[in-house]
């Protein structure tokens, strides 16, 4: 088989950083090939090349056996490469038919372009209407719009990365399916990913990255996950202990909690009920978009609801802010670490207090004690391993990983009787998730009592003791973890609850 | 060509450093500017900066600089505070005028009695009157989510035809044969802003302008209000987070800013000025723009930048007499100060390298 | 008081003329804000068009070359504000703020020796029957040419943004500038582009003041008609068609008050003038509730990272 593209010892080197070490491989004709590593192993960067967004240092590529170097991503896509981006490529206030014009050199009229995606969307078993909002679908039907999209320019060669991120099982079967076809077609898709039993899957070969070098390659079919994982992080790495669930006493009570959404594009919650025990974990799953953010401020209080809505320890807090809830012993640490679980430009010191002046009393009359502000920080640093020069750093120039690791521990030193966390270990490397999933299973081993929302299932089997799905803003019941097959999983995530299941 | 690297950390020194830059840039380009009109640029220069300090008539011009320092210092120390939070008060000049209103107001209504009560009340009318003349873009920002800068300067033109119809009805002085214009307060003992130490340019406003400094400086860095006002510019979601009640910080924000622009009028009017006449206002509350953001937003830099403008403005007269550089050409000068400024913080958080070829 | 010396037909007229800078000047910034860009300096622009317009104009004795050079230092001083935000990285807030006070200074520099010139009139259109016709014939068919190019410029503006492919990359840019990058379109390229866009309109807006609605040159003489377009975008939810009509219902609140000056109303002279600011602000509080159509990107700073 010969050869699609080529790659040849390319090299990209950011100050500090080497983003990509004399990295070549090959991907043939009509294969599914998969470029596997961690967060920060360099895949964005050399996807980035392919594709024309950066320039690389050293190095060559070779499409069809002719030399390959696009400055620019117009010139990719004249080229017959497309991409579907993990984020930021959609535009939410245009219409799906104009999201598609924007990816094309040569879109032609709406009215013709409409035809052409319904045309394609068929054939593919994407359904999909050309005249809706973007903002208004799902985290599916968005991905959908951007397969189209590189679709239509009927490419050689689809990039894909972390396609499968937002998506429930049943999808991913749908999208897996439509990838197929297109490889039937003849054509070839790179495919990136950590996610290894979805390579198993789907991929006929496989590329390693780690600290942007090539590392090994494999035939997934023919390698066990967990030796692609060795590969991929370099050494065997710990699972988390769960210790065995201590039936305490009824700490946090939702009932019928409904709230308008607070965005334009946001999601109402609607009629959510749960109840939290001392030593409990339980795990939210869903799909991108389905309430997890609105959960999230309705908990940490930054949405106020009716007073009985929310009971901490039996007492209504409701209509509590964050600071009130907070000194109750009620802690989260949202989504987004930079901009909204921690202010980008001030020092970690600053941000210490930011959430830990209520319960550390770093205040006292309204004036700051920032000796004790940044002692509280230094402990977090210290019990956390956050790798940075000192408290006064700015909180932007820590890494994903560590940044998050001194968000979750601000609110863990402060031992909260209940935590709410969103998306603990996104972006996070394997090293650090493992740490944040340790420190949230030991605090529910002192008698806390938390809850992890998250997109990531493996993650939310291995330590949640009860497991529940938002969708559309409804909270399916509560399931303990245990022994829930994949397929269950999926139903949950799915919409498809027992109770509604049950009034049929 | 060049490309901007981000760095992780803002730079602390050139925090320090770019207002100087800033200055020296501003001094070239302007010299080109003075050169363009005619005159020679150094000893232009050397007018606006050297004159009013250490010039033949410094014992006049020094005490003119915190005459003219005071009320730039006092409305951009309210102004800081608010930029800080994100929330653009740009009608200090509308503010300004209605707490020299107010002040004049309160001593007109008083006249000819006199009583020690007579000032302080003024100082509470100006401080209200500015205070209330801000609430109205922070209320309607609280309540319908209006643009607060829009409102503000729309206030100011509003502010602007009250002052003249005062000028010319309500306050207009009826002893003064017809002329627009009120009773001059410097002739009302009770009402008079004096020098607190004779011919050094000390009025209450100057010392209120250092309290407002120690008072600014010491909310923003010790207390939890200031922390959650600096929390809210730089991180809006984070701050709701915290705990931080958005309004709360619009009403307190303005309604400062509001008071301190009310009280810098008030003074004014009842010291250097004196009267409210059509053309009291002479551009204070927009000039407390570019000095809120030489000083940094920071009260103690705003202290130095506030001296700074002010030396332009008496710099600048001089020059216009004795060069015959036309007042215009200051106010470009001061236009270019704010311009270079905000293109050297660039620095602070970028580092420039340079790089072959263009990528991106 | 005499209501009778109000015309409504010349009311009408007077109103068209008195909406057009505003048009100009809209029309310019919403071009600009839907490129994701909010630039505060519309106001400086205006004047320093204005003052240029009517130099070229009196020096040369033609009012469309004056038209032209008050387009374009209306876009040289834009540059300057392209030169902040997009280059320098600088808020855009104070960058508006910085090029309202430049343009402020710079224009009563350069217009020293212009107070109280006359500039040369420009031609009102004349079409034999069509002019001559009652009430139609003066509303719609004897205005000066640069009236009926604002109305051209703003059917040129919808057709723009709502149907041609630039258009849709413009609004592609203000929405969301990651994305834009990310497909491969030069996002500072094309603000820069409609950040000169908005200053040549604005430069046209000001000089339309200076040479046809008042016509003369005066320092500060826009006086806030800057602030009020950017008041008119927010009002006419960033549609072209949507701000003349705002432009048109400004125009006549202004006429109207100067009528009613005129007739000698019993209200004081300065409450009629500050009547045109207060609606502004009352049409402001109730537009601002619905946000939704703002482009997603305005005003924030774009900086290609990887």
């Amino acid at each position: 088989m010969t050869a699609l593209l080529n790659l040849h010892g390319l090299t990209k080197a950011y100050p500090g950083v080497i983003a990509n070490d004399d990295v070549s491989f090959d991907i043939d004709k009509a294969e599914i090939h998969a470029l596997l590593g961690e967060n920060g192993a360099g895949k964005s960067t050399l996807v980035k090349m392919i594709y024309g967004l950066v320039k690389p240092d050293a190095g060559t590529m070779t499409l069809n056996g002719k030399p390959f170097a696009p400055h620019e991503p117009r010139a990719a896509r004249a080229a017959g490469i497309a991409m579907v981006f993990q984020h930021f490529s959609l535009f939410d206030a245009l219409t799906v038919a104009e999201n598609v014009a924007l990816g094309m050199e040569d879109a032609g009229p709406l009215r013709d372009l409409s035809n052409r995606i319904e045309e394609v969307s068929n054939r593919y078993g994407l359904p999909l209407s050309p005249a809706s909002r973007v903002g208004d679908l799902s985290a599916g039907e968005r991905q959908r719009v951007e397969i189209i999209r590189c679709l239509l320019q009927d490419p050689q060669l689809l990039i894909m990365d972390e396609p499968t991120s937002v998506l429930t099982p049943q999808e991913v079967e749908i999208l897996f399916e439509t990838l197929r076809a297109l490889k039937e077609d003849g054509r070839s898709i790179l495919y990136i990913s950590h996610k290894l039993e979805e390579i198993r899957a789907l991929c006929d070969a496989a590329t390693i990255l780690r600290h942007g070098q090539v590392v090994g390659s494999c035939i997934p079919r023919d390698t066990t996950a967990r030796a692609m994982a060795e590969m991929m992080v370099g050494a065997a790495f710990e699972t988390p202990e769960t210790r065995p669930q201590g039936s305490g006493e009824v700490l946090l009570d939702i009932q019928s909690l409904s709230l308008p959404a607070t965005s334009q594009f946001g999601t109402p919650l609607r009629d959510v009920s749960l109840t939290l025990h001392a030593g409990e974990i339980i795990g939210i799953g869903g799909v991108a978009g389905n309430g997890q953010d609105e959960l999230l401020a309705a908990l940490s209080g930054e949405t106020r609801s009716d007073a009985a809505a929310i009971t901490l320890d039996g007492q209504p807090i409701g209509r509590l802010g964050p600071t009130g809830r907070r000194a109750l012993g009620l802690s989260a640490a949202p989504e987004e670490r930079l901009g909204h679980a921690a202010a980008p430009d001030m020092s970690l010191t600053e941000n210490a207090a930011l959430t830990g002046h209520v319960r550390e009393k770093l205040a006292r009359r309204g004036f700051i004690d920032w000796r004790r502000a940044r002692d509280f920080a230094e402990r977090v640093i210290t019990a956390f391993d956050v790798r940075t020069p000192g408290a006064s750093s700015a909180a932007r120039s820590l890494s994903g990983g560590n940044l998050q690791k001194f968000v979750i521990g601000r609110e863990v030193l402060q031992r909260p009787r209940v935590l709410v966390v969103n998306q603990p270990t996104w972006g996070v490397d394997a090293a650090a998730a493992a740490a944040i999933r340790q420190a949230l299973i030991d605090l529910a081993a002192d008698g806390a009592g938390v809850i992890v929302i998250s997109q990531d299932l493996d993650e939310l089997m291995e330590i949640s003791h009860r497991f529940g799905a938002l969708n559309g803003g409804r909270l399916s019941p509560l399931r303990p973890a245990a022994g829930l097959t994949l397929e269950e999983v999926g139903l949950m995530l799915g919409g498809a609850h027992d109770m509604e299941v049950a009034h049929v | 060509m060049i490309a901007l690297e981000k760095r992780p950390e803002p730079s602390r020194w050139l925090g320090f450093a770019t207002p100087l830059f800033a200055v020296l840039a501003t001094m070239i380009a302007g010299g080109l500017l003075f050169a363009a009109l005619g005159k020679d640029p150094v000893a232009a220069i050397a007018t606006i900066f050297w004159e009013p300090l250490f010039g033949e008539f410094a014992f006049y011009y020094r005490p003119q600089l915190l005459v003219k320092g005071a009320p730039l210092v006092l409305i951009a120390i309210g102004l800081a505070l608010g930029f800080r939070a994100g929330i653009w008060n740009i009608g200090a000049e509308g503010q300004y005028i209605i707490g020299a209103i107010c002040g004049a107001g309160v001593a007109l209504a008083f006249y000819p009695f006199e009583s020690a009560l007579i000032f302080p009340a003024m100082v509470i009318a100006g401080a209200v009157g500015g205070w209330a003349w801000a609430m109205i873009p922070a209320l309607l920002k609280v309540r319908f989510g209006t643009n607060e800068i829009l409102v503000s300067l729309m206030l100011v033109y509003v502010a602007e035809q009250l002052l003249a119809s005062m000028a010319l009805g309500l306050l207009k002085n009826p002893e003064g044969f017809g002329f627009p214009g009120s009773r001059n307060l410097q002739q009302y003992p009770s009402a008079f802003n004096a020098d607190l130490i004779a011919n050094t340019g000390f009025h209450w406003g100057v010392a209120a302008a250092l309290v407002a400094v120690i008072f600014a400086y010491v909310l923003l860095s010790r207390h939890m209000l200031g922390f959650h006002i600096r929390l809210t510019g730089a991180a809006p979601r984070a701050a709701r987070f915290a705990g931080v009640e958005p309004s709360r910080i619009i009403i307190l924000c303005l309604g400062l800013s509001g008071a301190l622009a009310g009280l810098a009028g008030m003074f004014e009017v009842a010291g250097p000025s004196g009267q409210i006449t059509i053309d009291f206002n002479v551009g204070y509350g927009f000039t407390a723009i570019i000095v809120a953001f030489l000083g940094r937003l920071n009260p103690i830099g705003i202290l130095f930048a506030g001296l700074l403008m002010a030396l332009t403005y008496i710099g600048g007269d001089i020059a216009q007499s004795q060069l015959g550089l036309p007042a215009a050409a200051i106010q470009v000068f001061q236009g270019m100060l704010l311009f270079f400024l905000l293109a050297f913080d660039l620095l602070i958080n970028f580092r420039l390298r340079w790089q072959k070829g263009a990528t991106a | 008081m005499n209501f009778g010396a109000i015309d409504p037909v010349l009311l009408i007229a007077s109103l068209m003329v008195a909406a057009t800078p505003l048009i100009f000047a809209a029309i310019g910034e919403l071009v600009v804000e839907k490129a994701g860009v909010l630039n505060l300096g519309v106001e400086g622009m205006m004047i320093v068009g204005a003052i240029s317009g009517f130099i070229i104009a009196v020096e040369t004795g033609s009012p469309m070359l004056g038209l032209l050079f008050a387009a374009i230092g209306g876009a040289l001083l834009s540059l300057l504000f392209a030169i902040l935000t997009q280059l320098a990285l600088a808020t855009q807030v104070p960058s508006g703020l910085a090029l309202t006070l430049m343009g402020l200074g710079i224009s009563s520099l350069m217009g020293q020796d212009y107070v109280g010139v006359k500039p040369p009139t420009m031609a009102r259109l004349d079409i034999p029957v069509l002019s001559d016709l009652p009430v139609v014939g003066p509303i719609l068919y004897s205005h000066d040419p640069a009236l009926y190019l604002g109305l051209v410029l703003v059917a040129c503006v919808w057709w723009f943004l709502n149907r041609s492919r630039a258009g849709l990359t413009l609004r592609a840019v203000g929405e969301n500038a990651e994305a834009a990058f990310a497909l491969g379109y030069k996002v500072v390229r094309i603000r820069v582009l409609a950040i000169l866009f908005g200053g040549a309109c604005a430069g046209v807006g000001g000089a339309y003041i200076s040479l046809v609605r008042v016509p003369q040159w005066t320092e500060g003489m826009t006086a806030g008609i800057g602030w009020i377009a950017l008041a008119l975008v927010v009002f006419a939810s960033w549609k072209p068609g949507r701000a003349m009509i705002g432009a048109y219902l400004f125009g006549g609140v202004t006429v109207l008050q100067l009528n009613l000056q005129a007739a000698g109303l019993a209200i004081p002279v300065e409450y009629l003038s500050m009547s045109p600011y207060i609606i502004t602000i009352l049409v402001l509080v109730f537009l601002s509730a619905d946000r939704s159509s703002a482009p997603g990107s305005l005003g924030r700073i774009f900086h290609a990272s990887r």
